[in-house]
């Protein structure tokens, strides 16, 4: 060993550069490049020339991309909302029931309610818009069943109901992330301290709000923050659901696909790669505001508790 | 996985005294819980394989039950298998999926290593520019990628998909791999060096057979969103000598809508391999996720 150390460690540049070659190539460099493009505009010959804010200027402030851009936006954030409202309550109380001592069948919960969460959202999309379509007649026949019929209505096809179906669905197959992350933060409750609250004559929801919530704030914290990034970078379920143009009349557009059309046009709009790379850029610093906050406020506070 | 002891259950049980039979009724109402909320998981799944196996009036005059002598049927998967490129959808989705997931265990593996096993400048502050990625969408990435893609010949190609996927799933490989690496005894690989053996077959010889059930949990991880993936393949490979099959699927459905029979059973081809993907792989998915290896 001590005559390694005087030679240059070769070893180590060989053990680390295919990893650090094809991340710094495909997935850093890209990004940073991306956030210059920002500020450059190209003609039709695709050469770039630099215009500043120009690009964030026209997304921002131009009438016609702002109500575009802010409707995406607000879209967005209500998407998230729906997933912060639902999606993480629902996971923690299933987690929390899985993890009753001595449940039976609880692994095979676990694993059925998990297994939406690995299909592509493509499919997703597809087999609840079949069950929504009053075509097929499932979903309606459904509520028929239980006396709600009158109730049904074509839900996705709605300018008002449209983006929270949408929602919903997204909700119903990812509800297993938080609900395994939850379930893991409650496995390393330690035990002594369970059996001392019960011996103690606490009752089941009295350890859950007092013993066992504090102990996995820290979880949930990176469930929200995973949350938010996963929800401001969606695409795919709007996408293959709604197309790029996020009907009816925009009511489900959000950044993922609003950044879509920026980038490759859609119908009179040519696409632009340098304002699709504005537009990457505004995502990149919300999810960045996001991560920044979790880190500086949340993570920190938080640690406090882990013990 | 065997955590789950009754030792607790029967000290609260003796505990609380008279408690039981309201412990009973609980445990009763959990049970009613989960149970409903498993059909909610599985129920549209379950619509579309049952489905998907009978004929066209069957579909339509009674979609839930299911298939009988007389409506079962193939004929949609025939036609999808024989009419359409969806077994060549499938190879490229095999081709790509696997070919990331090796990139990514091996090279992973090999920069965990590098990370967890050697002092050197710069090991804390690599560490983080590998770790960044975990955090921000590779997508923010994708006009710069597209034009370093075409750039490189690599468009239309699988190998491109294989490049991004490789580097969108080494952040977390690394870190789960390194962070398991850690926990190899020291004594085993000093006694090797000790013998004169060489950093490289200490590593392949030693190490990556150690790391197995890591291993195991990274392929998952890594698998899964290389799968299903919609993004990269509609930018960086539509043409159809490269379709994965979500994106086959995807465009697929669109021509052919009024062919239940077909939409049904490209639904269920495209989620049969992640079914038994998940039969084989969920205890280590479970473990993975339970042992902390995404903290």
């Amino acid at each position: 060993m001590n005559l390694q150390k005087k030679t240059f460690p070769w070893h180590i540049v060989v053990f680390l550069a295919p990893a650090v070659i094809i991340y710094s190539l495909f997935s850093a460099l890209p990004l940073l490049d991306t956030l210059r493009l920002g500020f450059y505009t190209s003609n039709d010959a695709g050469v770039h020339s630099f215009v500043g804010l120009d690009n964030y200027r026209t997304i921002l402030f131009d009438s016609d991309w702002s109500k575009a851009f802010w409707n995406a936006m607000l879209n967005n954030v209500k998407f998230f909302a729906i997933h912060m409202l639902l999606q993480n309550p629902i996971g923690l109380l299933l987690a929390t029931l899985f993890s009753l001592k001595g449940l039976r069948g609880a692994r095979t919960y676990r694993t059925l309610i998990f297994l939406p969460t690995l299909l592509s959202v493509v499919i997703i999309g597809f087999i609840w818009q079949l069950i929504l379509s009053p075509l097929w007649g499932v979903g309606e026949g459904l509520m028929n069943h239980v006396g709600l019929g009158d109730y049904f209505a074509p839900w996705l096809g709605q300018e008002s109901t449209a983006l929270l179906t949408l929602g919903l669905v997204s909700v119903w197959q990812y509800v297993g992330i938080p609900m395994m992350l939850i379930y893991a933060a409650l496995l390393a409750v330690p035990e002594e301290v369970l059996e001392a609250a019960y011996a103690e004559g606490a009752s089941s929801f009295r350890i859950f709000w007092q013993i066992k919530l504090p102990l996995i704030l820290p979880t949930l914290g990176l469930v929200t923050i995973l949350t938010f990034v996963a929800n401001f970078n969606a695409f795919d379920l709007i996408y293959s659901v709604k197309g790029a143009l996020a009907g009816p009349n925009y009511s489900t557009d959000i950044l993922g696909t609003f950044f879509y059309r920026t980038f490759f046009g859609y119908q009179a709009q040519i696409g632009s790669p340098t304002m699709g790379a504005a537009v990457a850029t505004l995502m990149f610093l919300v999810i960045l505001l996001g991560v920044a906050s979790y880190f500086y406020f949340v993570q920190r506070k938080l640690t406090r508790y882990e013990l | 996985m065997n955590s789950i002891s009754s030792l607790p259950a029967e000290q609260s049980a003796t505990v609380a005294g008279r408690g039981r039979l309201r412990t009973n009724l609980g445990r009763i109402w959990v049970h009613v819980v989960l149970c409903t909320y498993a059909v909610i998981a599985l129920f549209p799944i379950a619509l579309i394989l049952i489905n998907s196996i009978k004929s066209r009036d069957a579909i339509f005059d009674n979609p839930l039950a299911f298939p009988t002598p007389e409506s079962f049927s193939l004929i949609g998967f025939e036609k999808v298998l024989h009419n359409t490129n969806f077994m060549l959808y499938f190879g490229n989705s095999l081709v790509v999926t696997l070919g990331s997931l090796v990139l990514i265990v091996l090279f992973g593996a090999m920069a965990g290593w590098a990370l967890s096993e050697y002092k050197f400048r710069g090991n804390r502050l690599m560490a983080l520019y590998l770790a960044l990625g975990i955090m921000i969408p590779i997508r923010l990435g994708t006009v710069s990628i597209l034009q370093l893609v075409v750039s490189l010949n690599l468009i239309n190609t699988r190998s491109a998909l294989i490049l991004v996927y490789t580097a969108q799933g080494l952040p977390l490989a690394v870190m789960i791999l390194s962070e398991f690496i850690r926990q190899i005894p020291k004594e085993l690989k000093d006694a090797a060096r000790c013998d004169g053996v060489g950093e490289f077959k200490i590593f392949f010889q030693i190490i990556l057979p150690l790391i197995r059930p890591a291993i195991a949990t990274v392929a998952v991880f890594t698998m899964i969103p290389a799968w299903n993936d919609l993004w990269f393949p509609l930018i960086l490979a539509p043409s159809d000598e490269t379709k994965t099959v979500t994106l086959g699927v995807q465009q697929f459905i669109g021509q052919y809508v009024t062919d239940w029979n077909s939409v049904l059973a490209s639904l269920s081809l495209a989620v049969i391999p992640i079914l038994i993907l998940y039969v084989i792989f969920s205890r280590q998915l479970i473990r993975g996720l339970t042992s902390g290896a995404v903290k």
